[in-house]
């Protein structure tokens, strides 16, 4: 596995569960991770149930057999003062500039400057070193704006590059892009089986690929258990009301004539069946326009209860299992 | 609701005030309605099927969206949109529809284009720093929206606007960026900027400070001179030309608190689209802007609500025990997708009825019971079994909806004043005005219409 792990996907498919789950599975034997959020928005916190992050790298969680995941929450107007006085020695001047609005300029106003900060402040973790010569973190894991921005958020080094063409900021843009666009570095898609952010993980890979970044694996997250197979489905539409009546007025539910309350049960219960079956289709023709992408496939199982601390080590278990450490 | 009494399982503490969509649309005095909430909540799908619903019942409409999915785009039967108003075709009644998407470095062009005469726009247009600016930097993506909504408002060829939000970090991005962009360009960076380049040499002295020259040797420094200069000139240009940027700021903003606006949230029941819609509806209330209600999408429902989940599964199980013989090892082989790495069951952390399924194949007294498969094969499935998987699926559905139920109630205590419009579920996509139409009588009916059983 790259040392540099970046999930995207679109809203909505549970990105930031995955990369928890991941910084958790990477994180076996000692191994230390650093969950990096980008966003601002705790998710984090909140995943692993823990008071709102600050902006340091802090440990929140052990995995099984003595890792440590760190997580990060970077909050972009420190990173950018710590950013002006690590790599370029400004601490005063970074100072006055806030006093100026500058700052608040480059990190709200101008989000591209943001994405720079965010994307160096990553991959700094990445090539940091201890005293000893070891690398700080094994892995960093990135949970990482949404699909349709993740690829200008990873490239956006470029551009600054391109500006800013001579002097320290174009040194350090180069030095980023060299990892991101390294075998370093790769990028995860979080997907559902759901038509539209199947279509963007396609539209995604093919963005990312065009841009030379080194695409990852697919990850499908909150996959339904399957219930019914296709041979049950078949007979959804084939049985008799009255069987299926019987049925269920021998496990106990009732009488199974009309208007019992067996018998009530079974439209109900055979509409529930036809909608199942309609995603199950959509969610069999999903699976096959992912498997044309090329890439590993990896599929997390809906938790029943929602998500918690208990179903996000479950998640991690499962990744590890399916070689995703 | 009064419809909602006496039902069993999950439905029954809907305190809040039920949306009601169309009084909302056909008020000749609603004139803009923004929808807004967290990514992935169907945001975009829900303008686009509440502007042809109000076009559909009569009113000349415009959907401003932001980034819609080519497939939105299509079910419009538009193939891609740009940045001017395309009339929808088919739509039925005496109303309009036009939708459109916006296109952030054509609008800052259009913006550039009017207010510069043509070699000072020109200049601009030309600055690589402008050209970086217009069409990348999310900020500007809120701010471009706003304007957008503000030109559409003020040609008068609307009676109502329709506007998606963007794509936000946080929902709460589009309400701040007009402000901080106007705050920036009236700011003391700007004039500190612009200085050299206007005023140079020895005039530009009496508005440095000590920090002054600290501050240009500093960005000068960082950003090469090359950058600093082609920020200064880009400022410079955009100073004299947008003078009334801040003021146009403040105008947005205000005609998002006016009367005739309209803040739809959208969310789906889930516990962060919820929390998000919280936050937002705070925030609205914190700046004046008038909330409508809350679209909750997704919803599931139940036709047979009073089936509690245990008791499907205890029959459930009844079934399968009474006919355990022949089922012993079968539905493991079959449940397996070859295709990919996991199957979902593997973790045992699937849903109840896998768990109880797995419990009783693994259990002493299905193993004692095995036998050779001298009975019915395992691809031709019984009544029973297949009973025993509707049961399941129902008990699936039932804790769905209590913790769909949950989450929503802890957003309804929260916030008891907001008035909710629940969207019933699709199986897929939308695809055509029919599917969007159809999202439209949802949305309108308040609440997923079940069908009542008892049992």
């Amino acid at each position: 596995m790259s040392r540099l792990q970046v999930v995207s996907g679109k809203g909505g498919t549970g990105k930031t569960t995955v990369a928890a789950a991941l910084a958790l599975a990477l994180a076996t034997e000692g191994k230390r991770t650093l969950l990096v959020e980008v966003e601002g928005r705790q998710g984090i916190a909140q995943l692993f149930e823990t008071e709102t992050l600050p902006y340091e790298e802090r440990k929140i969680a052990v995995a099984p057999g003595g890792g440590e995941v760190y997580a990060l929450a970077i909050d972009p107007e420190l990173a950018l003062l710590d950013y002006l006085q690590m790599f370029y020695k400004l601490g005063g001047a970074g100072r006055a500039l806030k006093k100026l609005g500058a700052i608040d300029f480059a990190t709200t106003v101008a989000p591209g400057l943001r994405d720079v900060l965010l994307t160096g402040k990553a991959c700094e973790a990445v090539r940091r070193k201890d005293k000893s010569g070891r690398f700080v973190y094994d892995y960093v894991v990135m949970d990482a704006p949404p699909t349709g921005r993740i690829t200008r958020f990873l490239n956006v080094n470029d551009e600054v590059a391109g500006l800013a063409k001579i002097g320290p900021i174009h040194n350090q843009a180069q030095a980023v892009m060299r990892v991101l666009k390294s075998p370093e570095t790769e990028v995860h898609l979080v997907t559902l089986l759901e038509e539209m952010p199947v279509q963007e993980t396609a539209d995604g890979i093919a963005e990312l690929r065009a841009a030379r970044l080194p695409v990852g694996r697919i990850i499908v997250n909150m996959v339904r258990p399957e219930v019914l197979d296709a041979a049950e489905l078949d007979l959804v539409r084939a049985v008799p009301r009255t069987a299926v009546a019987q049925s269920l007025s021998a496990a106990g539910l009732g009488g199974a004539r009309r208007g019992g309350n067996a018998g009530k049960l079974v439209d109900p219960l055979l509409a529930q069946a036809e909608e199942y079956a309609a995603r199950y289709a959509l969610e069999h023709d999903q699976r096959a326009v992912l498997g044309t992408l090329d890439l590993p496939l990896h599929e997390l199982p809906l938790l029943a209860e929602g998500m918690d601390l208990a179903g996000l080590y479950e998640l991690a278990t499962e990744l590890r299992k399916q070689g995703m450490s | 609701m009064s419809q909602d009494q006496g039902r069993d399982g999950g439905r029954r503490l809907s305190s809040a005030r039920v949306l009601d969509v169309d009084p909302l649309l056909d008020d000749p005095e609603t004139r803009i309605v923004v929808c807004c909430g967290s990514g992935g909540v169907g945001k975009t799908t829900t303008a686009a099927a509440l502007g042809l619903r109000a076009a559909e019942r009569g009113r000349r409409v415009v959907v401003l969206t932001i980034d819609p999915a080519r497939r939105l785009a299509q079910s419009m039967g538009i193939d891609s949109l740009d940045n001017t108003p395309r009339r929808v075709k088919d739509v039925d009644g005496d109303g309009e529809l036009h939708a459109m998407m916006l296109d952030m470095k054509r609008t800052f062009d259009e913006i550039v284009e009017a207010h510069a005469d043509r070699e000072r726009a020109a200049a601009i247009l030309n600055n690589p720093f402008y050209q970086s600016l217009s069409a990348g930097f999310a900020g500007t993506q809120e701010y471009m929206a706003m304007e957008k909504l503000g030109q559409l408002r003020a040609q008068h060829d609307w009676d109502l606007i329709v506007v998606d939000t963007p794509p936000s970090r946080s929902a709460l991005d589009f309400l701040d960026a007009p402000k901080r962009l106007g705050s920036f360009l009236d700011g003391k960076l700007i004039r500190l900027l612009t200085a050299p380049a206007k005023l140079g040499g020895r005039a530009g002295m009496k508005f440095l400070n000590v920090g002054m020259s600290m501050m240009t040797g500093t960005l000068g420094k960082l950003l090469g001179g090359q950058l600093l200069k082609d920020i200064q000139t880009f400022i410079a240009a955009m100073d004299t030309t947008f003078g009334g940027f801040r003021t146009r700021a403040d105008a947005t903003y205000k005609l998002l608190q006016a009367p005739g606006t309209a803040f739809l949230v959208v969310a789906a029941p889930e516990r962060d689209a919820l929390r998000e819609a919280a936050y937002f509806v705070e925030r609205l209330a914190a700046e004046d802007m008038p909330l409508a209600g809350l679209v909750l999408n997704r919803v599931h429902g139940s036709g047979a609500a009073r089936l509690s989940a245990e008791r499907a599964l205890a029959a459930a199980e009844n079934l399968e025990e009474s006919r355990i013989v022949d089922q012993v090892g079968g539905k493991a082989g079959l449940r397996n997708s070859p295709d990919t790495y996991g199957s979902s069951e593997s973790s045992g952390t699937g849903s109840p009825g896998s768990r109880a399924a797995a419990r009783d194949e693994g259990s002493p007294a299905a193993t004692d019971d095995e036998r050779p498969a001298d009975k019915r094969p395992d691809d031709e499935p019984s009544v029973d079994r297949l009973t025993a998987g509707l049961l399941r699926l129902h008990a699936d559905r039932m804790r769905l909806l209590s913790r769909e139920q949950r989450t929503r109630d802890r957003f309804t205590a929260r916030h008891p004043e907001v008035a909710v419009a629940e969207v019933a579920a699709l199986p897929g996509d939308v695809h055509d005005l029919a599917g969007l139409r159809d999202i439209g009588n949802r949305l309108a009916a308040g609440r997923p219409e079940l069908p009542e059983t008892t049992v």
